[in-house]
């Protein structure tokens, strides 16, 4: 699994794969009647960066996340996805670039009950347009191997338990390599044993493929184990800082490296 | 195999009861079609086949006699009252060359010279009137397949053997062997043998129809060498009016077809073809209200899974494919299911049935319920696939 891109986060900030400007949304609640949820955010992600997004509920976090993942368009400001633009893009644009560019976990896993583990994991790959291949098979069944569920690939996904699913959502997430992973309290639903091993299965991808990974995360102390801590509240980033390194304990329990 | 088709099959496969049901939905509704459909139009074949078995499609004859009244100079009011004129017998002009135009015609498949005009039977003191009928043997039982309705005798027509219809054999107390006199209304007379008794089934019919050849029947007539009539049979009977009314241009002559003369057994059979299609459509909207509320149903239940799909780069293209294909494949499943079905009913009515009449179920009618049903099926998909469509990813994304 050695890839060709540095997981180190200090190497060359040129092309920083996120980057937000003054980015604001607002919500039309009644004809006349607006309601600013974000005011001007703006935050850079480096490569390889692991980063944690908190905030009190209400502070905009989702809304911020939905932009990102370019599920929605901001009402002002700008974010730029591995250098491009993306406010004026237009829906199909915006469409495949999310599909390219980024990987998504939810809370709630979210896999298509309707289709086996593998082909769970290997749906972003064919929803875009990628044909179904031994080669792209066995790729699936790596990442799957990575997540420790190689056996239970051809499981129907509620067969499985909530953290083996939020594994194979991860391994989902990862299989187009995408440079940037938005996870929305991965672990939320959890609990603490399988919130480690989710944790650190985010953490060993994005050691090991050097892609960019936004947490949203409730849990302090799954935030203080991620590089770098953004504070949302109302709407706007108030502390934007660096976790010192060996603050955090690594847990005990740690799946197999690769 | 195609994604968008993978997804929906997993889907439908996913909801299996909901799924079953629907078809089941279906597979009636295209049972009953298939089985009302085969019903009337057996029906109506059989009705058909049962009036054109005693009379030509087309008859042809010599136009109706005009006044004799001077023609007006145009613009002038003509204030005269002309009564109409008596059509006497009379044959066709150069019947001859009329029958070879006739049977070049395209869409004739026979055509037989009748002479046909009134008379009387006679045998001892009873009396009858009766329609003299003169044929030419070989060519006439290609219009009308007379040698198929003979039950006494064979059928055999000539100088001086004739047929007779089973109830005036019965009113006269004829019998195959014996003589008949019969008189023409123009005071010729001739002595017959009754080679044959037929029976067409049409009580009118087999009282008045007497067949003999063409000679004596011209000579009883008073028509020699003459025919009053041409009989044609058509390839596709539906198609007889238009025929009809290409030889009445053509050669000027009198032309009726069956439809023109079983005016109302044409109506009956034309409203009986409405309202077979009436209770079709009707039960094609159901079915198609059917397949579209389910997959309604089914879109609310998929919304996060289309807001995940959606996430990962799935186009609206992509969602709209899916649940049209969801549609189409319910509609044909139902449909196949159904249309053996319906067959299958077919074939207990022909089996256990009153069995009055044979009813086939054509193939064709099998493959148009096929693909009627599943282009109703996508039809109904469209609403509900353009909603999920329309859906948005953030919204369906955290739709719990």
């Amino acid at each position: 699994m050695s890839e060709p891109v540095s997981s180190n986060p200090s190497a060359g900030d040129v092309d920083p794969v996120l980057r937000l400007e003054g980015l604001r949304k607002s919500y039309q609640i009644g004809t006349p009647l607006e309601t600013e949820v974000l005011h001007g955010v703006g935050f850079t992600l480096r490569r390889g960066e692991f980063a944690a997004l908190v905030g009190p509920s209400g502070s905009g976090k989702t809304t911020l996340l939905n932009l990102i993942g370019l599920l929605d368009a901001p009402t002002g400001g700008e974010l730029f996805l591995q250098g491009t633009p993306t406010r004026a893009l237009e829906d199909a644009e915006r469409t495949a670039l999310r599909g390219r560019a980024i990987g998504f976990v939810f809370q709630f896993h979210h896999l298509i009950q309707a289709f086996p583990v593998l082909d769970n994991v290997l749906m972003p790959a064919l929803v875009q347009g990628v044909r179904r291949s031994r080669e792209l098979e066995a790729q699936g069944l790596a990442l799957l191997d990575a997540v420790g569920l190689a056996a239970h690939a051809h499981k129907r996904p509620n067969e499985l338990s909530g953290g083996q699913q939020q594994r194979v959502a991860i391994a989902r997430a990862l299989l187009t390599r995408p440079p940037l992973v938005l996870a929305d309290e991965p672990t939320g639903n959890l609990d603490t044993h399988s919130a480690d091993d989710v944790f650190a299965l985010l953490r060993r991808f994005n050691h090991a493929f050097g892609c960019a990974v936004l947490v949203v995360t409730h849990d302090p102390r799954l935030a203080q184990r991620c590089d770098r801590i953004l504070n949302l509240v109302d709407g706007m980033i108030v502390r934007d800082q660096p976790v010192a390194p060996g603050s955090a304990p690594e847990p005990a329990q740690q799946p197999a490296a690769t | 195999m195609e994604l968008s088709w993978r997804i929906a099959y997993n889907f439908l496969r996913d909801g299996r009861a909901q799924t079953l049901l629907i078809i089941v939905g279906v597979a009636v509704g295209a049972a009953v079609i298939v089985f009302i459909t085969a019903l009337v139009d057996g029906l109506q074949g059989n009705i058909v086949q049962r009036t054109l078995g005693t009379q030509a499609h087309i008859v042809v004859s010599s136009p109706d006699l005009l006044p004799l009244a001077q023609a007006v100079p145009p613009g002038t009011v003509d204030l005269r009252s002309t009564d109409a004129r008596p059509q006497r017998l009379r044959s066709i002009n150069n019947w001859p060359g009329v029958l070879g135009v006739l049977q070049q015609l395209d869409g004739v498949t026979a055509a037989s010279p009748v002479v046909t005009g009134p008379a009387f039977a006679q045998r001892g003191a009873a009396v009858r009137a009766v329609a003299v009928i003169g044929i030419v043997p070989q060519r006439y039982v290609q219009v009308i397949p007379v040698n198929q309705d003979m039950v006494q005798g064979r059928f055999n027509v000539g100088a001086s053997q004739i047929l007779v219809g089973n109830r005036l054999a019965q009113d006269l107390g004829l019998r195959v062997g014996d003589k008949l006199r019969v008189q023409g209304a123009s005071g010729g007379s001739q002595v017959f043998d009754v080679a044959g008794v037929f029976s067409l089934g049409v009580r009118d019919l087999d009282q008045r129809y007497v067949y003999m050849g063409l000679k004596p029947a011209q000579a009883l007539l008073g028509l020699p060498g003459g025919v009053t009539e041409i009989d044609l049979t058509v390839r596709h009977i539906f198609r007889a009016e238009a025929i009809a009314e290409r030889i009445n241009r053509l050669t000027g002559l009198k032309s009726e077809s069956w439809m023109t003369t079983n005016g109302q057994l044409l109506n009956a059979l034309k409203s009986q073809t409405l309202s077979s299609a009436l209770i079709r459509f009707f039960v094609a909207l159901s079915v198609a209200f059917g397949i579209a509320s389910v997959l309604a149903v089914s879109v609310v239940q998929r919304t996060r899974e289309i807001g995940i799909l959606r996430a990962m780069g799935a186009t609206r293209g992509r969602i709209l494919a899916v649940f049209l294909y969801e549609g189409a494949a319910v509609g044909f499943a139902g449909s196949v299911l159904g249309a053996a079905a319906g067959a299958g009913m077919v074939w207990v009515f022909n089996t256990y049935g009153p069995a009055l009449f044979y009813v086939p179920v054509a193939f064709s009618l099998v493959i148009e319920a096929v693909v009627l049903a599943t282009l109703a099926g996508i039809a109904a998909a469209a609403l509900p696939a353009m909603r999920a469509a329309g859906l948005d990813p953030v919204v369906a994304i955290r739709y719990v």
